[in-house]
């Protein structure tokens, strides 16, 4: 059911664990759904110099958090911004579509941990581009 | 690299067809292949092997031979049991009674039922997943012509109270089905001592072959046929007869039915070592269902703070074979609406991981199966933000 790629991550994550001084956390998903991410990052000249990855949930969500903590590190915040559910789930080689809300959970992360860097230096956070779909609806665990 | 080591700890969710069973199949294929429905002598031969089987299904639950209707399994026995009876009585009343932790192929018939102008009542369970007997006694009234409860649950193990209930149905002159596809060859069932009137049951749960079953419909029982079509099964359900898969249901039934208590005490023996093993040795798990009437083969644990899906990844990679009600194994995103039922929190319900034991496993795969259990609770525990929180609020 999942790529090679999905599996590797899964069985040895990237980046896992806790910044305990992280200069922005992101935290999406909820515990009914099944999925909870928390992105941690720590930024140095506008870069994210460090990144880590705590999550509770399936295999496809350990994995995207995993591959998303990587195509961010050493990215400035513009670049990390960019960054999509697609681009994530396309550096896994595919995942299931019942699973794709995994690969939006990881771009939710990543965008809630620079809105919360931002927010804390004072600065406006970043909106969201129109048609841009969350990884969760709140009532139904529905991606 | 996986690893070698292959423990099948998912036996209700199938099982190996024995071997017995297989080599007593196998001349039914090419060799014995007649139609039974015709005149000559290789046909006859076809229709004494599936009478052979038919009066040992009967012999199994103390049936009468001519009570037993071989299905292609236990959904199209629950699917017949309930719309049949349903159709058939639909004059005397449109009420059907049946529980919240039901198979889907009960479940999903009821909605069906429902769609077409039948009301269904869904009985709630108690903490341990059993059915109260005086709230199934509540809800019946003039109207109600079936009631459908099954024997043991596929999640959770936990046994129905069925003699009552079967009692409490037929005082009130109302039908009762169970879908027993869990409980034949585990536990001992006499139909006509539990005053049970129909009854589901499917060969590949107790080592016979995937792709045949039987219903048992208690004589007299108006019930209206499902599978149109010819005249077998004396006109009841039509289609040629699957004469190896109903061979191999027969001696798989005799078997299952021969080695029941020597192999429940043997199987419920390794599960509680397991089980208590499980529950003492990793913190921050409980056990799911009634910790005594439940299936011998059965163990049902929520582990804290973790997701079942990942749990089964790890174990699969570790060479044993389980599994979750975690929604994301499912295909739906809901967890099971058994571990709901029982009153469950979602997220517990994610955590949950079910190991059924049957005739391969020892007392020897205990410990491999707890160690790398304990290990994949571990691991996942170590990335859960969840725990992360929790351990940071013992602090």
């Amino acid at each position: 059911m999942y790529s090679e790629k999905v599996m590797d991550h899964f069985m040895n994550p990237r980046n896992q664990g806790e910044i305990t001084d992280a200069d922005g956390v992101g935290e999406v998903g909820n515990p009914t759904c099944g999925d909870i991410m928390r992105i941690f990052i720590t930024v140095k000249n506008n870069i994210i110099t460090d990144v880590k990855f705590q999550t509770f949930g399936c295999g496809a969500a350990v994995a995207s958090s995993s591959m998303a903590t990587e195509l961010i590190k050493g990215k400035t915040l513009e670049e990390a911004w960019e960054v999509s559910n697609k681009a994530v789930a396309e550096a896994l080689e595919g995942l299931p579509p019942i699973k794709m809300h995994c690969s939006v959970l990881a771009e939710d992360g990543i965008h809630q941990a620079i809105n919360d860097y931002r927010i804390k230096h004072g600065l406006e956070p970043w909106e969201e581009k129109p048609g841009h779909h969350h990884g969760h609806d709140e009532e139904t665990c529905e991606a | 690299m996986a690893n070698e080591k292959s423990i099948y700890m998912d036996h209700s969710a199938t099982t190996a067809t024995d071997p017995e069973v297989l080599n007593a199949m196998l001349p039914w294929f090419s060799q014995r292949y007649g139609n039974p429905s015709s005149l000559y002598k290789l046909a006859r031969e076809s229709k004494k092997a599936i009478d052979d089987a038919r009066l040992k299904v009967a012999k199994a639950i103390g049936a009468n031979p001519e009570e037993i209707f071989f299905t292609s399994g236990g959904t199209e026995s629950d699917n017949w049991a309930l719309i049949g009876t349903s159709f058939g009585l639909q004059k005397k009343g449109k009420h059907i009674i049946t529980s919240c932790i039901e198979h889907h192929a009960i479940q999903h018939t009821c909605d069906y039922l429902k769609k077409l102008g039948f009301s269904i009542t869904i009985l709630p369970v108690d903490e341990s997943g059993r059915v109260r007997p005086d709230d199934l006694k509540s809800v019946i009234t003039d109207e109600t012509i079936l009631v459908s409860i099954m024997f043991a649950n596929n999640e959770i193990g936990t046994i129905q109270p069925i003699k009552e209930i079967g009692k409490i149905c037929r005082d009130r002159g109302i039908l009762f089905h169970t879908d027993a596809v869990q409980a034949i060859g585990n536990v001992p069932i006499d139909v006509k001592d539990m005053d049970i009137d129909m009854l589901s049951l499917s060969a590949h749960k107790f080592y016979g072959p995937k792709g045949v079953g039987a219903l048992y419909i208690r004589k007299g029982i108006r019930i209206d046929n499902y599978i149109h079509g010819g005249g077998q099964e004396r006109r009841k359900r039509a289609g040629t007869e699957n004469v190896p898969g109903i061979v191999g249901l027969g001696v798989a039934i005799e078997k299952a039915i021969k080695g029941l208590s020597e192999n429940s005490a043997r199987i419920s023996s390794i599960r509680d070592h397991l089980l208590d093993r499980i529950l003492s040795d990793i913190p921050n798990t409980r056990l799911n269902g009634h910790r005594t009437e439940r299936l011998p083969g059965n163990i049902n644990v929520s582990f804290e703070f973790i997701e079942g899906e990942s749990l089964l990844l790890l174990l699969d990679h570790a060479g044993i074979s389980a599994s979750t009600g975690s929604a994301c194994s499912s295909g739906s995103l809901e967890p099971s609406h058994v571990l709901l039922a029982i009153g469950l929190p979602a997220e517990v319900a994610h955590g949950s991981l079910r190991l059924t034991l049957g005739h391969e496993n020892t007392e020897e795969d205990n410990e491999y199966v707890f160690k790398e259990i304990k290990k994949a609770v571990e691991r996942l525990r170590a990335m859960s933000p969840l725990y992360s929180d929790y351990q940071k609020k013992r602090l």
